[in-house]
């Protein structure tokens, strides 16, 4: 059976390392949803994000082929029950004077932000979860999305837990 | 410390890792690195084209258990040792690669002879660089060798642009600290999983050993024989593990897959255990194999963790080393009677007797099963065969008996052509004052492939056999071709322009014999056998000769 799984790695900041990664699953003909990248305390080390789908056998072959990588240093699945996931959303809409203070107050109930305002749009941030991000665009939606911008996942494991290495 | 040019740095660098030889061929981002060489200890063998120079280092790490490096300019030089880097990454082969690059400042310009390698062998390398400063050498070079030749095997690629080799660096060549956060590969097996091993092999009825080119890697072909033979457990190879089991043992019982024995394919699947040891499950292995059901037990012994369960499912998975797991499993009580079993391997094996006999026109000329039947008796308990690609493989890997202390060298994953010369010329160099009888097999399309690499023989005086298969067709593909689209369904598979190879050897100097029927080459196989130095012994065997 296919489900999305949120990867959390650890990489070396090394020469090729995101291309290695990519190619790996270009490759190999995995999937990848979404894949961020960011630095962490260490100026050495990257923290990727990386969600897929796939069933079961392909998703401990993706870890496993992950692992083979000498710049990956560690990789961890996110689980829903013991992780905490985010992604980051701009959406452009249409608005104007007749709607613009409805779309607010649909900001206010998601804690989404308006970040730009022109005459005929509104630049709308909103981070979240994808369940959470979803209803915020079904509301959105009917106003006229011009455009959008999804960062895809990124989280952090619960608890004192820390990836080591 | 005095300051040094870093191509003679990198010079040390390798020497420190005990490399002897490198083979290469110079160009432009490699001036530096070349004439650095003028003063260095290190062997360089100048290779007739770079896509020969992995497949030297290969047969080189094959034989003699060291890492193989072979050497390439920039640009065409660097691309040109793709497919020998991918032959050796398939193989699980260790070998460090050196590409020269262009100056730093003129990387992704587009600039004459510049080539992006890394990229162009990410998926085929298990590690690559690309130097950017001359300081970080020593680290490099000491790290490409230890990913090379620790845990799975596999190529690995260091990319050194050409100013970066005339920086001068202070730090010495020495680095012995090997840190790398991402790779610490296991060993030893998890001892609950071979608990739960030795459970299954003390209550199986049929158990069948499955060793491939992993158990020849780990250097455990000892162990293997100690615990097939305290358990009565029969052998079975892939093409990658012959040698890994001498065919004389009792035990041995050949070689599976699409291209395997007939009776092998049967005794495996009758088996109610199967431990594979360092083998890849790959589908031309399995090609023959039934699906493996709930009935079937499936020990898995591997170093790399992401074979387990990649293409079968497995019971019991042990990551490590095959020297190691075996050495534990020795220390059990696994003992068991499988007399019955071994009978029955008996009985299956009369039942799929390998078929020797061809009929005319076949028949007119050599029959090759017979002749590497006979070549099996005439040479010593001491003999390494490198075989190419096509019928000349499988006839050599079904027909020559890898007894004793022998060994079958063969591109098997990649399935690259023109593989034997330069990886026996490569297993020469390893042997070079050693007791020891190189063959290299090849037809006549596989020669033609790498055929330059004479040039080699020639000049070092190669003490090796070229056994030339010459039936004027690219077989195998023919064969294929007659299997699916029926007999005269021949396409670009004809040889057409009969080359003169008597005339061909003589432009090398190489003492030439010509073999028409077998008799004729039962005469002069041991003239050519007793000739100190290179020969070539032509095998005329007829183009419709196309059945294993």
């Amino acid at each position: 059976m296919e489900k999305k799984t949120c990867l959390s790695l650890l990489v070396e900041n090394n020469f090729g390392v995101l291309s290695r990664i990519s190619g790996l699953f270009a490759r190999r003909g995995y999937n990848i949803d979404s894949l961020t990248v960011g630095t962490t305390e260490n100026a050495e080390v990257s923290r990727i994000t990386i969600t897929v789908t796939g069933d079961e056998q392909i998703l401990t072959q993706i870890k496993k082929q992950l692992n083979k990588l000498i710049d990956v240093i560690t990789v961890i699945e996110l689980k829903p029950e013991d992780s905490i996931t985010r992604e980051l959303v701009f959406i452009k809409v249409k608005a104007d004077d007749t709607n613009r203070t409805q779309i607010v107050q649909i900001c206010n109930m998601f804690r989404a932000n308006v970040v730009d305002v022109a005459r005929e749009s509104l630049v709308l941030e909103i981070t979240g979860t994808r369940d959470k991000i979803d209803a915020f665009f079904n509301m959105i939606e009917p106003y006229g999305i011009l455009e959008f911008i999804r960062s895809g996942d990124t989280g952090l494991q619960r608890g004192a837990n820390v990836l080591s290495y | 410390m005095i300051p040094l040019l870093a191509s003679k740095l990198i010079l040390k660098c390798l020497e420190k890792e005990n490399v002897e030889y490198v083979f290469g061929y110079p160009g432009g981002a490699l001036l530096p690195i070349y004439e650095a060489f003028r003063s260095s200890n290190l062997k360089h063998i100048l290779v007739r084209n770079e896509q020969t120079a992995p497949h030297y280092a290969s047969g080189y790490a094959r034989e003699s258990g060291k890492v193989g490096v072979c050497l390439a300019t920039s640009g065409p030089g660097a691309t040109n040792l793709v497919t020998g880097i991918a032959t050796a990454y398939l193989d699980s082969i260790p070998i460090v690669a050196i590409t020269g690059q262009v100056n730093r400042d003129l990387i992704g310009t587009d600039a004459f002879q510049e080539a992006d390698i890394t990229g162009a062998t990410a998926p085929f390398t298990k590690h690559s660089y690309l130097v950017k400063e001359a300081k970080d050498l020593p680290k490099i070079i000491k790290e490409a060798f230890h990913i090379a030749s620790t845990g799975r095997p596999g190529p690995v690629l260091i990319d050194i642009p050409r100013d970066v080799q005339l920086e001068n660096v202070k730090n010495g060549s020495d680095y012995e600290d090997i840190h790398i956060l991402g790779y610490n590969p296991t060993t030893k097996g998890h001892t609950g999983q071979i608990k739960r091993a030795i459970k299954k092999i003390k209550n199986a009825d049929r158990p069948v050993i499955y060793a491939g080119g992993g158990v020849l890697l780990s250097n455990a072909r000892e162990e293997l024989i100690k615990f097939a033979e305290k358990n009565s457990i029969p052998v079975i190879t892939s093409l990658m593990g012959i040698g890994a089991f001498p065919e004389d043992n009792p035990l041995y019982s050949g070689i599976v897959g699409s291209h395997g024995y007939e009776y092998s394919n049967v005794v495996m699947n009758q088996a109610d255990l199967i431990i594979n040891i360092g083998a890849r499950m790959s589908n031309r292995a399995t090609f023959k194999l039934k699906d493996f059901g709930e009935e079937i037990d499936f020990i898995h012994i591997d170093i790399d963790p992401a074979e387990i369960g990649k293409t079968i499912e497995t019971n019991v998975p042990i990551v490590g080393d095959a020297k190691n797991i075996l050495s534990d499993l020795l220390e059990q009580d696994t003992a068991n009677d499988h007399q019955k079993w071994l009978d029955q391997i008996a009985q299956i094996k009369m039942d799929n007797p390998l078929v020797y006999d061809a009929a005319p026109p076949c028949s007119d000329l050599i029959n090759p099963k017979v002749l590497f039947r006979s070549l099996s008796e005439m040479t010593s308990d001491n003999t390494t065969l490198v075989a190419d690609v096509g019928l000349n493989q499988i006839w050599s890997a079904l027909y020559y008996h890898v007894n004793k202390n022998r060994k079958y060298f063969t591109s098997g994953g990649l399935g690259t052509m023109g593989y034997s010369i330069p990886a026996g010329a490569g297993a020469r160099f390893a042997t070079i004052n050693q007791d020891r009888q190189v063959f290299i097999v090849c037809g006549d399309g596989s020669f033609q492939m790498s055929m330059g690499e004479l040039g080699v023989i020639a000049e070092h005086q190669l003490d090796v056999n070229i056994i030339l298969i010459v039936n004027h067709k690219l077989g195998m593909v023919r064969q294929l071709q007659c299997d699916t689209y029926g007999k005269g369904h021949y396409s670009g598979t004809d040889i057409n322009y009969d080359i003169d190879f008597m005339t061909l050897a003589k432009a090398y100097s190489l003492e030439a014999f010509e073999a028409k029927t077998n008799e004729e080459f039962n005469e002069i196989a041991p003239k050519a056998l007793a000739h100190k130095g290179p020969t070539l012994i032509i095998c005329q065997v007829h183009p419709d000769f196309i059945r294993i």
